[in-house]
């Protein structure tokens, strides 16, 4: 087959000796190992690559790496399938499936395209001018801008492979392995610093791979980075990354970097990562990440075959594709003589080259016209003809100060047009960590200028074009960077560098043209995002000065390439319209990432089963056995209720509630939160932070306590025990167990150090099973020896260390549901071992294990509060009527003073009652409102909702709590719940609903 | 409306519609008039407004347009719609658990429904729908909670279930078993999203056409006082600017005006970290919202997937953020919806949001005569945008809140009577 | 990704800590002294400024202490760190390096 047509003979850093099949829209073709995408297809004489965003232009390669803004590719199939690649970027591999994007039907022929007939309609922001009538209508225009914008597509299945991250802290890091990279690793290496030097190509070298006029010690630049390299090897503390973008700048030194480990194999491997995110700090960082070219501005410069200067030249050297036969070179300084040489030398015929500048001179000026070559200075190109391919240039002389033309333009035949707008560092990562750019007057370029973090740019990132400067320059910071990080070295020598020298660059940020800009064909800035000079002036015109209105009113610069190519340009165009100069229109600010980067790497292995730490028990494994049915209680997986085979969710929990008052129930409460409190102040501690008093409370007894915050809103509640004069166990809500040991903590830290407490969080240490019901006590008789049981002797809110079922035990007479009740505490490696002998014993009393609906039921059925339910911030305990928990002669508690202030004394407060509705099978749902006067629709005032409901088996009807406003003032008011289609009639009582006397917490 | 081609604002600007591009198309697009002026600061104003965001612009609009004041500046210290406007994943939507809330997010809805229309400049509010998600019996019970409560409120919603949830959105992960599982959730149709920088450009073409000033890179610096200390004017980069009234809306830097003006604010400034992957083929049709795992979710009509997540813990001014915000979002993001795990992240950024102890926005006079604060809406101004400039250029042109903006008064705090939005969504059991 | 100096365990990561806001707050001895006013200042009112700021941070993921630091809000520069109880370092005299906003 002929493919391979523009690959050059011989050359190139490809490997000749393994060619590789790809397909591109279906068809098949050859490249090289060592291949990109784009110059696989470039060798194939593939031009047309990509559909521009808006006009759908026919659009070519007009960069060689990260910087392309054109061509866009989807790769491979399947949940494997990636949108949006750019094909400079892609190595090529044996099998490669790639397609073009935004095109339909096909890349050649695409409906799309009808856009650009209608361009006229669609300058900058037109769509904020029109699309609003009827107004109705927007979403139906939105559906339509939506399914023609967007670019490549996702996959549609979750993601088959893995990615993971590494944290690694530096002595230096060094972004960038062009010759400043090198040297600065190099440098700094030898003093034995921890330095890693990552690069985002497949190899190191940076600029110096597709250069061949530059010498180095007298020898190819390649083998300078292939000696550097091994050395570098050598080193235990160097670590090199290849494929790794560092693409991201946080503060105090932190950066990250993706690595594509197994991208361009192809195939994931299953023991590697597909690709993984390095998480660095750094003590010192050296920049070094090059310098991107700049597009000139003329009529139709993206025409296929418009290309970099530095592409068009790396394609060559580096990769042996001539991207033309007949290239034109269109160029502002020396370096589109460097371009032309290297083509011709590979037997492309230059078309000629069109110098922006009066009086090109120079040895490479000299050296091209030897060859030949024929060189129009004080040129201008005026534009590029041709559809899917250029096929020639207009060309005319300009006038001295380049803003018009001095003569009639003419066609050159031309297959490719080479473009040399200057060069731009990347200062993106510099931006990123807050460094202060300033502008080159020399370079016409942003230049970093005052560092933020601890930071050097080296080379071209820094305005330094040249090898020798480039290797001096990172010389000397890969020196400073390692004495700074605390190593000591000497300064290695710089290699002497042989290579072309460079004139002085001519700016026109937009050539002169034969019609006014906007009024013939497009003059793009933006490629990706089809932003054209005349875009930019009408913005301009319509008051979007500031470069972010610009930016954003024009999308330049918003693409996938973040304006790489297009940023200065589009800045100088909008200074000329401006009248500005380029430093006083501003610069924009880069935003990590440096290129776009896989959400899966910053994901890495934190998302399925790794998302949330899974919080179990010890008895869960008897849970599970039972396929109790589980409720996520924060991090905590807690039995809801124990179905037996065909039981309703509400014939479950009806059958446990009754259980716990008719026999015995078992439920685990090990959830909640447990604070060892100690110390000679303990006592005088909780009584600070607890609302009642508790200077007096006996060892081995228990009191209830409520938390509130100083604002004077309840936060948490639970059931604290003196275990010795100086010692107390304290219980919290399930949920509240680590916000309050760090609200507690911090109270005693910063407001109140004098006082000698320590808390320590056992919540993890102790295991409790809480049985229930009149049995409970013969049962807990039958496995615990040690502790008499009797109510006089272990009273209702007492505590008592034994040992039950051979476990060592603490043993809390407290109860949740107003039986008589045990809470046993075990060490948490028993807890499943007691759970077991409780349920055997407890067999012959028919032990019924219940979760926590009926848990809630059962409380409900007392009038006890749940945390979270009862609460939500806004409710204090006198909303809740829980005055007598209230201390009125403590001085002060946490609380006591915000419960004085004015709108939390307001009688019309919400404030928790209990609601019983006429229909005592009607449920309430929870979460309904309580209306005074009903209206046949909303809206209608609402008086609050309802907080907990429940069918209770026990008062043998629905029982319900809820906090409205003046609550208790209304005990005996019929109320109203409008439900969507119904209304439901309560009455507002008390929230006591089951055993009024409390007589059964005794047995 | 649009059809009326000849139509011009109070001070004859063209209006914008499909035969003016026409029509401009033959001029090259070269006759098209500035969207507002760029004028200097005149001596003094009826009235002052600080920050130049949407809250501002619209303050400004309403001032002219509602109240007849139309002798109004205002200042921005950036460039017009550059702070949060510009910043944020612009969700809008009114479901609010307090009727405080539900009324003025509420008001504002129904202002950004006919807000092109008005302004005559395209904003792209789009009503795709917002849709909250439950992944807990507790989240339930609070969602039930919430639907209720904006029902009864006259405004629109429907629980959703998780099988309902899959239609609207495909490419959840619906997965019974996964860590935070989809267990239902409710959609507020009405609610969507629009075009941030639109909103601030369409306010300030509109305000401008009344004649308000939009002064840009101009600071603030100092507030000028009497001698009954009520204010005088604004001391700026630019000189010395006076009124009578000056409201200030500097979402982010409100702490930094209230101290210049001698008193503390209930507020600290905190970075809001948002990102959009690149652009795709539309694959995701509403707003998708999750407290649980703490992220959002739409596309942008470019095709861009807009994600949002909580703020950083920490104080700051730097618009910018930690890593670990953006990883636990992304994870969050791969968990609840696989396919983006291929996709690529393009861009993060950050914001400052000021945020209140009880998340609920302040709309107040202050211990100065003449000088009013619109501030502390946290991470969801921009929704209220249209009802926040509506009910506070009421207060700056009366002196008195009304009734929608008197709940949100700086007294609260004294008194204890707040809107404590996010005590709602808190978890304990 | 802030690098906090814990006074105890070292530099870390901002991930490991958490935030208490202002520092030297002190909560007014006896409370039933206070107006409304002055409780609502202790609850709710912080300075708040762009610039150099005393606040409190606890290493949550270590030793779980709370500390004090001198940190700008600005640039997150942090200039200073020191215990609870410790005296707090002066600010800086000259106001900290003005950035722009982008």
């Amino acid at each position: 087959m002929s493919d391979q047509t523009n690959r050059t003979p011989s050359g190139g850093r490809i490997d000749r000796s393994r060619p590789l099949t790809f397909r591109f829209d279906g068809n098949s073709f050859h490249g090289f190992a060592g291949d990109t995408l784009a110059s696989a297809l470039l060798a194939n004489d593939i031009h047309l690559v990509g559909r521009s965003f808006k006009y759908h232009r026919p659009r070519g390669l007009l960069g060689l790496g990260s910087e392309e803004p054109n061509a866009l590719i989807q790769l491979a199939r399947g949940n494997r399938t990636e949108p949006n690649l750019r094909a400079t970027q892609i190595e090529l591999f044996d099998g490669l499936d790639a397609a073009s994007q935004n095109r339909w039907p096909s890349l050649a022929w695409d409906i799309g395209a009808v856009n650009s007939a209608l361009h006229r309609l669609f300058p900058a922001g037109f769509y904020y001018k029109t699309f609003m009538w009827p107004a109705s209508f927007w979403r139906t225009y939105e559906e339509v801008i939506r399914h023609a914008a967007g670019l490549g597509k996702a996959p549609e299945g979750p993601d088959p492979d893995r990615y993971e991250k590494i944290h690694i802290h530096a002595d230096v890091l060094i972004a960038g392995g062009g010759p400043a990279g090198l040297a600065a690793a190099l440098a700094a290496g030898r003093s034995g610093a921890r330095v890693i030097l990552a690069d985002e190509q497949a190899e190191f070298g940076g600029s110096l791979l597709g250069e061949d006029d530059v010498l180095i010690g007298g020898a190819a630049p390649a083998e300078w980075v292939a000696a550097t390299i091994a050395e570098l090897q050598s080193m235990p503390e160097v670590t090199l990354l290849l494929r790794t973008t560092v693409n991201g700048y946080y503060d105090h030194n932190y950066l990250t970097a993706v690595e594509r480990v197994t991208d361009h194999l192809g195939a994931a491997i299953p023991t590697l990562p597909r690709q993984r995110l390095w998480k660095i700090r750094a003590k010192r960082v050296v920049l070094a990440t090059g310098a991107i070219e700049r597009p000139l501005v003329f009529r139709d410069n993206d025409r296929p075959g418009v290309m970099l200067s530095s592409a068009m030249r790396g394609y060559a050297v580096r990769y042996g594709v001539l991207a033309g036969r007949r290239p034109l070179i269109v160029t502002g300084n020396d370096d589109g003589y460097r371009t032309a040489l290297a083509l011709a030398a590979r037997h492309a015929t230059v078309a000629g080259i069109v110098d922006l500048r009066a009086d090109p001179s120079g040895a490479l000026v000299d050296a091209a016209r030897a060859k030949g070559i024929d060189i129009l200075a004080q040129h201008s190109v005026v534009g590029a003809l041709g559809g899917k391919r250029v096929e020639a240039a207009q060309v005319a002389p300009m006038t001295a100060d380049g803003k018009g033309l001095a003569g009639a333009a003419r066609p050159i035949d031309c297959d490719a047009i080479a473009m040399v707008g200057g060069f731009n560092p990347t200062v993106h990562l510099f931006s990123q960590s807050r460094g202060k750019l300033a502008w080159n007057e020399t370079l016409h370029a942003f230049v970093p200028n005052i560092s933020h973090e601890a930071e050097t740019s080296v080379g071209g990132c820094n305005g330094e074009l040249t090898v020798e400067r480039a290797l001096k320059d990172g010389i000397k910071a890969g020196l400073e960077a390692a004495r700074a990080s605390g190593h000591t070295a000497r300064q290695p020598a710089a290699p002497k560098v042989e290579e072309p020298t460079l004139g002085t660059h001519r700016a026109l940020w937009t050539l002169p043209s034969d019609k006014p800009i906007g009024h013939k064909g497009k003059h793009f800035v933006d490629f990706q995002n089809d932003v054209t000079a005349a875009d930019l002036m009408l913005a301009a015109r319509e008051g979007y000065r500031s470069v972010e209105h610009v930016k954003r009113y024009t999308t330049t610069g918003m693409g996938t390439d973040q304006g790489k190519t297009s940023n200065v340009n589009a800045l100088a165009i909008l200074g000329d319209a401006l009248g500005k100069d380029i430093p006083a229109v501003g610069t924009t600010t880069f935003r990590p990432p440096y290129t776009p980067s896989t959400i899966g790497v910053y994901a890495g292995r934190d998302h399925g089963a790794l998302f949330d730490p899974v919080r179990t028990t010890p008895m869960d494994p008897w849970h599970r056995a039972r396929v109790a049915k589980v409720e996520h209680v924060g991090q905590w997986m807690r039995a809801w209720y124990y179905p037996k085979p065909g039981e309703s969710f509400r014939q479950a929990v009806d059958r446990e509630v009754l259980a716990a008052r008719q026999g015995v129930g078992i439920l685990d409460a090990t959830t909640l939160g447990k604070i060892d409190v100690r110390g000679k102040d303990a006592a005088e501690f909780l009584n600070r932070v607890y609302t009642n008093a508790w200077l007096k409370l006996g060892i081995g007894r228990c009191r209830y306590g409520l938390m509130l915050k100083d604002d004077g809103m309840v936060m948490d509640d639970g059931v604290t025990t003196r275990l010795a004069d100086d010692h107390f166990h304290m219980t919290t809500t399930t949920g509240g167990a680590a916000p309050v040991l760090g609200w507690l903590e911090e109270f005693l830290q910063t407001e109140w150090p004098e006082l000698e407490v320590h808390l320590t969080s056992v919540t993890e240490q102790w295991a409790v099973a809480s049985i229930c019901g009149p049995k409970c006590r013969d049962l807990l008789a039958e496995l615990c020896r040690d502790i008499d049981l009797t109510n006089d002797a272990f009273p209702f809110m007492a505590m008592r260390e034994g040992t039950v079922a051979g476990i060592p035990a603490r043993v809390f007479r407290i109860s949740f549901t107003g039986e008589m009740s045990f809470e046993i505490n075990v060490p948490s490696r028993y807890g499943l071992a007691l759970w077991e002998a409780l349920m055997a014993a407890g067999e012959r009393h028919g032990i019924t294990p219940y979760g926590t609906e009926a848990m809630h039921v059962l409380r409900a059925e007392k009038g006890f509060i749940i945390v979270g339910q009862e609460t939500d911030g806004s409710v204090t305990p006198i909303d809740l009527g829980m005055d007598w928990i209230v201390s009125k002669t403590k001085a002060d508690f946490i609380g006591k003073r915000g419960l004085a202030r004015p709108d939390l004394r307001d009688p019309n407060r919400k404030q928790l009652v209990g609601l019983l509705t006429e229909d005592p099978n009607e449920v309430l749902p929870e979460g309904a409102h309580l209306v005074e006067t009903l209206k046949a629709a909303p809206p209608m005032a609402m008086l609050g909702h309802v907080t907990s409901s429940y069918y209770s088996p026990n008062a043998g009807r629905s029982i319900a709590m809820a906090l409205i406003k003046g609550g208790h003032g209304r005990k005996g008011q019929a109320l109203h719940v409008p439900l969507a289609g119904r209304t439901v009639k309560v009455t507002v009582t008390d929230t006591l609903f089951f055993d009024p006397e409390g007589s059964r917490r005794d047995g | 409306m649009a059809l009326g081609m000849g139509r011009r604002g109070p001070t004859g600007k063209p209006r914008y519609s499909i035969f003016a591009l026409a029509r401009n198309a033959l001029s090259y697009h070269e006759n098209w008039q500035a969207a507002w002026r760029s004028p200097e600061p005149k001596p003094s104003y009826d009235a002052i407004i600080v920050g130049g965001g949407g809250h501002g612009l619209a303050t400004a609009y309403y001032l002219a347009s509602v109240h007849g004041i139309r002798n109004v500046a205002v200042l921005e210290k950036g460039w017009i719609g550059g702070g949060n406007t510009g910043r944020n994943t612009t969700i809008i939507r009114s479901n609010y658990l307090w009727d405080q809330s539900a009324a003025i997010y509420e008001h504002a809805l129904k202002l950004w429904e006919t807000m092109s229309q008005e302004l005559n400049f395209n904003v792209m509010f789009s009503q795709r729908g917002v849709i909250t998600l439950a992944h807990s019996e507790h989240e339930l019970r609070e969602m039930r909670r919430r639907v209720e409560a904006i029902r009864l409120n006259g405004i629109d919603t429907e629980v959703l279930t998780a099988a309902d949830i899959k239609k609207l959105v495909p490419i959840i992960n619906t997965d019974p078993s996964i860590r935070y599982p989809v267990m239902g959730g409710f959609i507020q149709k009405r609610g969507g999203t629009a075009r941030h920088d639109a909103v601030a450009w369409g306010y300030a073409r509109a305000a401008d056409d009344f004649g308000v000033d939009i002064i840009q890179n101009c600071e603030v610096t100092g507030f000028r006082r009497g001698a009954d200390g009520a204010i005088q004017g604004v001391e700026t980069s630019k000189g010395f600017i006076g009124a009578k009234k000056v409201g200030c809306v500097a979402a982010g830097h409100s702490a930094v005006l209230s101290e210049m003006a001698g008193f503390k604010l209930p507020i600290q400034a905190r970075p809001l970290q948002a990102l959009v992957s690149e652009p795709i083929k539309p694959c995701i049709d509403t707003v998708v919202m999750s407290n649980a795992v703490h992220m959002y979710i739409s596309q942008s009509d470019k095709g861009e997937l807009v994600f949002g997540a909580g703020t950083d813990s920490y104080n700051s001014y730097a618009q910018r953020g930690s890593l670990n915000i953006v990883e636990h979002l992304l994870a969050a993001a791969v968990e609840l919806y696989p396919i983006v795990s291929r996709l690529r992240v393009l861009r993060t950024w950050g914001g400052i949001v000021d945020t209140c102890p009880d998340a609920s926005p302040i709309i107040s006079k202050t211990p100065v005569p003449g000088l009013y604060f619109n501030c502390g809406w946290g991470t969801g101004g921009f929704k209220a945008t249209p009802g926040s400039g509506h009910v506070f250029a009421d207060l700056v042109a009366n002196g008195q809140p009304n009734a929608i903006a008197a709940p949100f008064s700086l007294e609260r705090f004294r008194t204890g009577f707040l809107v404590d939005e996010h005590g709602a969504a808190g978890v304990a059991h | 990704m802030l690098l906090i100096p814990c006074p105890w365990c070292g530099p870390r990561d901002d991930a490991e800590f958490s935030y208490g806001n202002e520092a030297h707050i002190v909560r007014p001895a006896d409370p039933s002294a206070t107006s409304d006013e002055q409780w609502a200042d202790y609850l709710y009112l912080r300075n708040n400024p762009k610039g150099p700021f005393r606040e409190r941070w606890m290493h949550a993921a270590g030793c779980r202490r709370w500390f004090n630091v001198l940190r700008d809000t600005n640039s997150h520069e942090i200039l200073a760190v020191y215990k609870v109880g410790g005296t707090p370092p002066a600010e800086p005299t000259a106001p900290a390096k003005k950035e722009s906003q982008g």
